[in-house]
């Protein structure tokens, strides 16, 4: 039986929820907008275009909250990985997920006090807060001044362009949303990692 | 002898084929036209005058002023003023009854007409006589309130520059809603503010540039090949979606003279569009629809097997 570590503050678990909150309202709304039909309405598109445009703004703030707080918190260290032997980490992780676990191996990489995220969490979270959520939240904001964005990008309509580049990092996001809460689901039982980012405890 | 028909054959058709290339640039002056706009193609015109025994400047009638380079750069570019006009008014001074002469409506000239068939005036005029601008006003607000013969240039069927066209027809509805001299002259309402009217609309500068006037308000049929059922502001379209799904009803109004093709091109819908825009929900990729829906399905498939072998081998 290990001991219960606090590995998410207050403010982690507000931001996460908000975070996951507009995600799922952006996605759901984004759907919404890009197969919006006459005869088939899921959201009113006039609807949807106001909780959208108010869910990412709300990400925006998160997000730059998010970027100030892991930069002036220790929150930041569970982001730094150092590049020499990740590639071996992460397949050791990963062979873990697809094998290990059905054989009730113990996890490579277990959770403690300094270790939040296991190689593979990671470097996938780098990738979504770092790579994908900038992409998403650039696209995003231009979107909201279409007037000022230029005729023509790499010879296809500028709108048309940003847009590809917002609606393919918010597929990339959805898929790692279904993914990651499928992976919450492997703790201790189901639900212990949804409780922790409840009350903090892991 | 083959040869040589081959041959006079060939130079025919090139005759033929560089006769219709000169045709299209070609500008018909009549000389006739020439007289006329001496006078009422200037701001001023001069004449003498027998009884002073000299030269007279005046100006000229704004009303009756035509610009000469639009009146040759528009659909009646090849008549002459008398063909409409009466043959009387070649004699100067004109004679003062000849200011009673009427207009003549499109009608007169294009019902039954088969060189414009295809326009379907009767149907046009119908149209029209249901429209707003119709039933809402005299019998002086005419076809010439909109397509004044003397410069109206048809654009949507024969321009590809949709941009062009877009500017160009909205032109014609802003001469009177944007001008409240011209507008008073037909309307009691002191202040039309097309801004303030589309207030509710998002991205205005976007909406404006990327359609005309008339596909949001206008009742768009099969019959007519241009929609001229002008509605009431109540009845003007406001769901997004008539526009915003792979449907889009601007395929039947603004993009109808593209070509059919241009409906699904590299998977885009309503990929003629794409030429001049982006919309939001009219513009969804076929093949990119398909992919993810197959990498979503799979992550699905994998999570799948990924939980039952965890139950089966807990």
């Amino acid at each position: 039986m290990t001991k219960p570590m606090y590995l998410y503050p207050l403010w982690v678990r507000l931001w996460h929820l908000a975070n996951a909150l507009m995600c799922l309202a952006l996605i759901i709304t984004g759907l919404s907008l890009q197969y919006s039909s006459i005869e088939y309405t899921m959201i009113p598109f006039n609807y949807a275009i106001s909780v959208h445009n108010i869910s990412g703004i709300i990400l925006c703030v998160g997000y730059v909250f998010f970027l100030f707080a892991n930069r002036f918190t220790s929150n930041g260290h569970y982001y730094q990985f150092h590049l020499k032997g990740m590639l071996s980490r992460v397949l050791k992780q990963a062979r873990y997920y697809s094998f290990g676990i059905f054989k009730h191996e113990q996890p490579p990489f277990p959770v403690k006090v300094g270790r939040k995220f296991n190689p593979l969490q990671k470097i996938s979270y780098v990738f979504v807060m770092y790579i994908f959520m900038p992409f998403i939240l650039i696209s995003g904001i231009a979107l909201f001044f279409p007037d000022l964005l230029p005729d023509k990008i790499f010879g296809i309509g500028g709108i048309h362009f940003i847009d590809l580049i917002h609606i393919i990092s918010g597929f990339i996001l959805s898929i790692f949303m279904v993914v990651h809460i499928y992976f919450c689901t492997i703790g201790k039982t189901p639900l212990s990692n949804f409780k922790s980012m409840v009350n903090g405890w892991h | 002898m083959k040869k040589l028909l081959i041959i006079n054959l060939l130079c025919a058709l090139s005759f033929i084929a560089f006769a219709q290339e000169t045709s299209k640039e070609e500008v018909v002056h009549s000389k006739e036209n020439s007289n006329c706009f001496s006078c009422h193609g200037s701001p001023t015109y001069t004449y003498y005058n027998d009884v002073v025994e000299r030269d007279i400047t005046k100006r000229m009638n704004p009303y009756f002023l035509i610009d000469s380079v639009l009146y040759y750069d528009q659909n009646h570019k090849s008549f002459e003023c008398i063909d409409c006009h009466a043959y009387e008014f070649k004699t100067f001074p004109h004679d003062n009854t000849l200011r009673m002469e009427p207009m003549p409506s499109c009608l007169d000239c294009h019902e039954g007409d088969d060189a414009t068939a295809m326009y379907n005036f009767e149907v046009i005029n119908d149209e029209f006589h249901e429209s707003v601008h119709s039933t809402k006003h005299s019998d002086e607000f005419t076809c010439w309130m909109c397509h004044n013969p003397h410069s109206y240039k048809i654009n949507a069927s024969n321009n590809s520059n949709i941009r062009e066209t877009i500017i160009y027809d909205n032109n014609i509805c802003l001469s009177c809603h944007a001008d409240i001299n011209k507008y008073q002259l037909i309307s009691g309402n002191t202040k039309p503010n097309v801004i303030d009217k589309h207030d509710w609309l998002p991205n205005q500068i976007s909406h404006f540039a990327s359609v005309r006037c008339i596909e949001c308000h206008t009742h768009v049929s099969d019959e007519a090949l241009v929609a001229h059922h002008i509605q009431t502001k109540d009845k003007a379209v406001k769901k997004c979606v008539e526009c915003h799904s792979s449907n889009a009803t601007l395929m039947t109004s603004l993009y109808r003279f593209q070509a059919q093709e241009n409906r699904r091109k590299y998977g885009f819908f309503n990929a003629a569009i794409l030429e001049d825009s982006y919309m939001i929900g009219a513009n969804r990729n076929l093949y990119l629809n398909i992919l993810s829906a197959i990498i979503f399905g799979s992550v699905f498939f994998v999570i799948l097997i990924h939980t039952l072998l965890r139950i089966l081998l807990k």
